[in-house]
């Protein structure tokens, strides 16, 4: 399939899901759940985009995605901050442009830590990664202006663009995003770009060996990954009202979007996506007690999880995309 | 202007926390520097020696340390299977990075998780007659549940180099860290000496977590702390190294230490994560490092 169709056809479905649901359902608590389980998307297929093409293992999720959603609660406070010390009068941002600053604050912390760490492999990326996550939780909870470790509260806008509720709102946009995010991902999937990610993967001295500038590539791979975990972010201060250091940077980001990836398949922009709709709507069924009527707490959701990513890992390393393909390869043959 | 007594009692007390991160440290540096196993879920089993000392403590009144000798043994064989377990489903398979470091993962997440179904996120602490008390000389405090732990982790460190240099299996260990191949070739499996050196490095998890539970209250999340202290002290001492190890844990304890003295102790965490990236950025083979 073309780029520019695959494009189309997945704005067209992305629309029509969305045009359909808000049509169709009106419960407030789908659009929650649907907010979540679209979040997880964007947020595995961009730990795929770094891990799972280029074979680089993030653990630092968290911190991604939380410096997304902390750059929204000060371009929140901007407003109020420059007419108290300055006398200027701006109006509320908008939270599409929030979105995308929050992209940008994440993608440059990609690219620095792309920069920091260009010469680890493997597991010492890895442990930066995570170290990286704490180090940028501490900031946050030294830094009262954001809320420190108490948190800040975000009051929601009354009113939403595009009619609807603000859940509703929040939730076409995070839809938006996991189009966005899958076609990105796709689009890298079938070009040169791609070619020199999946080369540094299997290689990377043989592909720096072969002319293929890993270090330039490296940097694009952890930036558009750290960009789009931002992406994901910045809504969070209006989804949760409530945002702190310690719910923000929370494992379970971590845990989820390596585990995600690694259940619905590597190497392929569709392994993600099956992933996280998989996991997380039975975090968020768990959640409200879908299964035998039983409300099930949340850790015990992430312990699922957890023993999920161990089974999948040492039973179907290439997730439930390589589990097909081989039944499929086996069928023809 | 910084006040001398302050300070120098900082250094002191970061030496003996120093002390106590080299005892978490020994064991990764004999999976993760010598062997290239990267087990970041150590601190879940650094946890899980902490309540079965919590547990024997709460029951029988036994001593924490006391428990985390005696348990070893156990946690010995738990090495023992999960290095069976990572070697039939990774190593054996060849290079899958990112699966086995799920896999580790996985563990960690499992293991804290676990932890919180069953013992709750409540802070637990044990009782013991030296936690409390504490040694004056001159203005220097020494608190003595920094002060059981420090010493025994310099004994455990002693007794793993002793081990490692002086015994048939130490020396395979070793030789299995320099190369595999090689050992093969004189009729040695590298696999079974790994399995053992998994379980000595799990084995020391037992200590550990006594050490740990009597230097601090302990709740299931803490472990995810001493995951970069770990790999910290870890790359920082040279990754093979058991006498390097000891210097850069005594480094980042009193770093750690100062810091908390004197900037606040909600500054510390980053302290020792800067120093790790810092150290990965600019000299990956450590302190004491080879090359």
């Amino acid at each position: 399939m073309r780029n520019g169709f695959f494009w189309a056809i997945l704005f067209a479905v992305g629309l029509i899901l969305v045009v359909a649901l808000r049509l169709l359902i009106s419960n407030d608590y789908f659009y929650f759940a649907g907010y979540v389980i679209l979040q997880y998307i964007v947020l595995s297929t961009a730990w795929n985009i770094l891990g799972g093409y280029t074979g680089y293992t993030n653990f630092g999720t968290g911190a991604f995605f939380a410096v997304g959603a902390y750059s929204s609660v000060v371009m929140h406070k901007l407003p109020a901050l420059l007419l108290a010390a300055f006398q200027w009068k701006i109006p509320p941002i908008p939270l599409p442009v929030m979105i995308l600053v929050g992209g940008c604050v994440s993608g440059l912390i990609g690219l620095g830590t792309g920069y920091l760490t260009l010469r680890l492999r493997g597991v010492f990326f890895a442990i930066a990664t995570l170290a990286l996550s704490i180090v940028v939780q501490t900031l946050i909870v030294n830094w009262s202006f954001v809320g420190g470790s108490r948190g800040v509260y975000i009051i929601r806008p009354a009113m939403a663009p595009l009619g609807g509720g603000y859940i509703q709102y929040l939730f076409t946009l995070m839809a938006l995003m996991a189009v966005i995010a899958v076609g990105i991902a796709r689009s890298i999937e079938r070009s040169r770009l791609g070619l020199g990610f999946h080369a540094i993967r299997d290689d990377e001295q043989a592909a720096e060996a072969s002319g293929v500038p890993t270090l330039r590539l490296k940097l694009i791979s952890t930036t558009i990954s750290g960009g789009l975990m931002g992406m994901a972010g910045a809504p969070l201060p209006y989804y949760i009202a409530h945002l702190d250091p310690t719910s923000s940077f929370d494992l379970q980001y971590a845990v989820n979007s390596v585990a995600m990836p690694v259940i619905g398949g590597l190497t392929n922009w569709i392994g993600p996506v099956i992933g996280a709709i998989l996991l997380g709507s039975i975090q968020q069924l768990g959640t409200v007690g879908f299964f035998l009527d039983l409300s099930i707490p949340p850790t015990f959701n992430l312990l699922i999880v957890g023993l999920l990513l161990i089974l999948f890992v040492i039973i179907a390393p290439n997730g439930i995309v390589g589990l097909v393909r081989s039944w499929l390869g086996r069928r023809e043959t | 202007m910084i006040s001398l007594d302050l300070l120098v009692n900082a250094i002191v007390a970061g030496i003996l926390l120093g002390g106590f991160y080299a005892a978490v440290t020994v064991g990764v540096t004999i999976s993760f520097g010598m062997l290239d196993i990267a087990n970041i879920a150590q601190p879940a089993f650094i946890l899980l020696g902490c309540y079965a000392a919590y547990l024997t403590n709460g029951w029988w009144g036994l001593d924490p340390i006391v428990t985390g000798i005696v348990m070893t043994p156990f946690f010995f064989v738990l090495g023992m299977v999960v290095y069976r377990l990572y070697y039939y489903a990774f190593e054996r398979r060849g290079d899958q990075a990112i699966q086995g470091l799920a896999f580790f993962f996985g563990l960690l997440f499992v293991g804290e998780v676990s932890l919180v179904l069953i013992f709750g996120v409540d802070y637990r602490f044990v009782e013991a007659p030296y936690i409390g008390p504490s040694i004056h000389i001159g203005w220097v405090d020494l608190p003595l549940r920094m002060l059981f732990p420090c010493i025994g982790a310099l004994i455990m460190v002693g007794i793993t180099q002793l081990y490692l240099t002086r015994s048939f299996i130490g020396r395979a260990i070793l030789a299995v860290s320099q190369d595999p191949g090689a050992l093969q070739l004189m009729a040695a499996s590298p696999t079974k000496i790994k399995q053992i050196a998994v379980g000595i490095s799990i084995a020391t998890c037992s200590v550990a977590g006594s050490f740990l539970i009597i230097i601090q209250p302990v709740e299931p999340s803490i472990g995810r702390d001493y995951i970069g202290r770990i790999f910290a002290i870890c790359v920082l001492g040279g990754m093979t190294s058991m006498p390097g190890m000891l210097v850069a844990a005594m480094l980042l304890g009193v770093v750690e230490n100062i810091t908390s003295t004197f900037y606040g102790p909600s500054w510390s965490p980053a302290v020792a994560f800067g120093l790790l990236l810092v150290t990965l950025a600019v000299r990956p083979s450590g302190l004491l490092g080879r090359q």
